[in-house]
């Protein structure tokens, strides 16, 4: 067990110069992921979630790239390394990604390649990674399609995706994800384009991995019921910020940014016997895109509670609200103290 | 409640499976198999189940946007009660003003190269007879009705959100002012956000003009927060149909009990305890024998392996409340709380 956090990320910005001026999914986002636990990410999309995962592992979609902050890898065993420094495409980029950080990706189909047995592209990460003779990486892949779940997994490693349903592709994307026992493991909505039958399967699945192999999860999602079944600790992104960040329970109990607080009311949400015809506390407007540079907070157009002359000049900065709690919101005094003390600066 | 709007009776759909080089028919995927349903007049009724299981299929079949095998689509008029599945092209123009469609992705469902006025004017100037003043005041009307304004007007598509969008579907197909509009999956693409903002849109709407929605999804809290009753299909066919409220507390079909416990619950001091369903949907194109359900059933015994369980009330049951499973009386299955 390592006392600190196995990834802190700070400052991370990406951006990519456009026709229309500078595109900007990530603005600076802190954020650490604590050893061995499941992290939360959610948002709306546009807000940058999927950005952050794709920065982590140095996989930015061109003409994307990495403009400022860092992202430390450290497990405390070897040396820290900054990930945002390296070379997406350098030897020591591609030595870690697959190895010590994975990703899966939410539609299956399209993250596999439609012509080559599931069983040879896990071996292939094998081969590759942990230098492996192909009998051996047969044997160890066809371990980790067991491992997952799934049923005849000798016969199945000669399936093509297309030969596997929704929710056998993705316990084989897991398998190959895992397939060099990464330290982290970052999952892009795996559940979205799944039933809810099988979402339940698929996340149990993942929620035993995770524990058996004490791995680092960031479990990114909209869907806040996943969030509150699988993690321990949550960050809410709002146009590629993190606008609040503390433990699920928190969260939940306690939501303190007015972004978040609208987020869950906004969700028509089972067995809350909300009388029928009764309006849905609906947020108005909709994410701005990611080219919108707006003065003050990012959420001041659509917040209830957003105060003129204030939330629309002042920039504001990540604090503590209440213990272990930290949000992005100037109705806070915690907040607006450390926002004022930036201007002055 | 007051008088059915629509019968439903039996409405199947069978797609061929062609193979082999002479494109012979060597099967067929039965999308929908005999689906019984009552919608009355200004509920919402929702159909719900998980992909494949023919919910859309057979909000199409209804409008006639595919064309079901058989079965009967008796539409109580104002003139009077036709049969659907049986109209001729001109009779059944006729009726598509009365009856419309939302569909799910508001990104392809727009023509992108007309403008908001042409798209929302198209239906006026197929099926009404209006002067082009008339029609553009319509329009603006329209748009009003959904959120929007006049300055829309003459913007495409591309520079929409997505919950723009879909309110312009909405305005599309609330322009002849139907009495029945098929929403399908009409908010699953939107954020939660804009989700809310389009689902209280829907719900103004009927109350303003007394439409009746077919609300399909495979979201059960929206499902809740919507419908007035809800149906669930399984492979095909409707394995309950109840009041909302009866069906989500006291669900009477094992999947249904299933399918509840596996909705994550936005609350992490509620663990829902999952009632575990082996495996996956079955293949519509080789369906098991007897229930569709049993080979997932956690309660499944001998019978249900031989004999389809029809769809029947539940006796005992407060209310109309039909289950298709043979033991629907004899299991006490657990809903949300």
């Amino acid at each position: 067990m390592t006392p600190g956090p196995i990834i802190s990320i700070r400052g991370l910005e990406v951006g990519a110069l456009s026709r229309h001026g500078m595109l900007r999914p990530l603005r600076g986002i802190d954020l650490d992921l604590p050893h061995a636990a499941t992290t939360g990410l959610v948002g709306e999309s546009g807000c940058g979630k999927s950005m952050t995962a794709r920065a982590l592992l140095n996989i930015t979609p061109s003409p994307m790239r990495i403009t400022a902050g860092s992202i430390t890898l450290d497990d405390g065993k070897t040396p820290p390394v900054d990930l945002a420094a390296l070379d997406p495409d350098g030897a020591p980029m591609r030595a870690i990604r697959g190895r010590r950080l994975a990703m899966i990706f939410q539609e299956p189909m399209t993250a596999f390649s439609p012509v080559h047995t599931i069983g040879n592209q896990i071996a292939e990460m094998l081969l590759i990674h942990e230098k492996l003779d192909k009998r051996a990486a047969r044997e160890r892949s066809i371990e980790m399609l067991d491992l997952v779940g799934m049923p005849n997994a000798r016969q199945r490693f000669d399936a093509h995706p297309f030969n596997l349903s929704g929710g056998m592709r993705q316990r084989a994307m897991i398998a190959m994800a895992l397939a060099c026992k990464p330290e982290v493991l970052v999952a892009d909505e795996p559940t979205t384009a799944l039933d809810v039958t099988i979402q339940a399967q698929i996340l149990e699945l993942l929620q035993r991995l995770q524990q058996e192999l004490g791995m680092t999860v960031l479990l990114i999602t909209h869907d806040l019921g996943v969030v509150a079944r699988t993690t321990s600790r949550v960050a809410v992104m709002y146009l590629g910020q993190v606008v609040e960040e503390t433990t699920t329970e928190s969260l939940f109990d306690n939501p303190k940014h007015p972004y978040t607080q609208g987020l869950l009311g906004s969700v028509p949400r089972l067995g809350s016997r909300r009388g029928r015809r009764e309006r849905l506390p609906a947020m108005r407007g909709s994410v701005p895109p990611a080219l919108a540079e707006l003065p003050g907070c990012a959420f001041h157009p659509r917040c209830p509670k957003a105060v003129a002359g204030l939330c629309d000049v002042v920039k504001p900065r990540m604090a503590e609200v209440a213990p272990g709690h930290r949000a992005r919101c100037l109705l806070y005094p915690e907040v607006l103290a450390a926002s004022a003390a930036l201007e002055a600066a | 409640m007051s008088e059915p709007l629509l019968e439903i009776r039996g409405l199947s759909k069978r797609f061929p499976i062609h193979s082999g080089l002479s494109r012979r028919v060597t099967g067929e995927v039965r999308a929908i198999d005999g689906v019984d349903l009552t919608i009355m007049r200004g509920e919402t009724l929702g159909l719900v189940g998980e992909s494949g299981c023919g919910k859309s299929t057979t909000g199409r079949a209804i409008l006639r946007a595919i064309e079901p095998t058989e079965g009967e689509i008796l539409f109580h008029d104002r003139a009077g009660t036709v049969d659907v599945a049986k109209l001729g092209r001109d009779e059944l123009k006729r009726v598509r003003r009365r009856m419309q469609m939302v569909f799910q992705d508001p990104y392809a469902s727009l023509n992108p190269r007309m403008n908001v006025e042409a798209l929302i004017a198209e239906p006026l100037i197929c099926l009404e007879h209006l002067t082009h003043r008339q029609r553009r005041d319509r329009v603006v009307e329209l748009l009003e009705l959904v959120g929007l304004n006049a300055s829309y007007l003459l913007r495409y598509p591309h520079t929409f959100s997505g919950g723009q969008r879909q309110r312009i579907g909405i305005a599309r197909a609330l322009a002849l002012e139907p009495d029945f509009v098929v929403c399908d999956e009409a908010v699953s693409a939107l954020d939660v956000s804009v989700q809310a903002q389009v689902l209280n849109l829907l719900s103004d709407i009927q109350e303003r003009l007394g439409t009746t929605y077919l609300f399909i999804s495979h979201d059960l809290g929206v499902i809740e927060h919507q419908c007035d009753r809800v149906a669930v299909m399984y492979l095909g066919r409707i394995v309950e149909f109840a009041e909302t409220e009866a069906l989500l507390r006291t669900p009477k079909m094992p999947y249904v009990e299933a399918l509840l416990s596996a909705v994550p619950e936005p609350d992490p001091h509620v663990r829902r305890e999952r009632v575990a369903i082996r495996g996956e949907v079955a293949d519509p194109a080789n369906r098991p024998s007897g229930c569709p359900f049993h080979p997932r059933c956690p309660y499944a015994q001998e019978v249900c392996k031989s004999t389809v369980p029809a769809l029947r009330q539940v006796e005992g049951a407060s209310g109309a409340h039909l289950a298709a499973c043979h033991f629907a009386e004899a299991l006490s299955l657990r809903g949300v709380a």
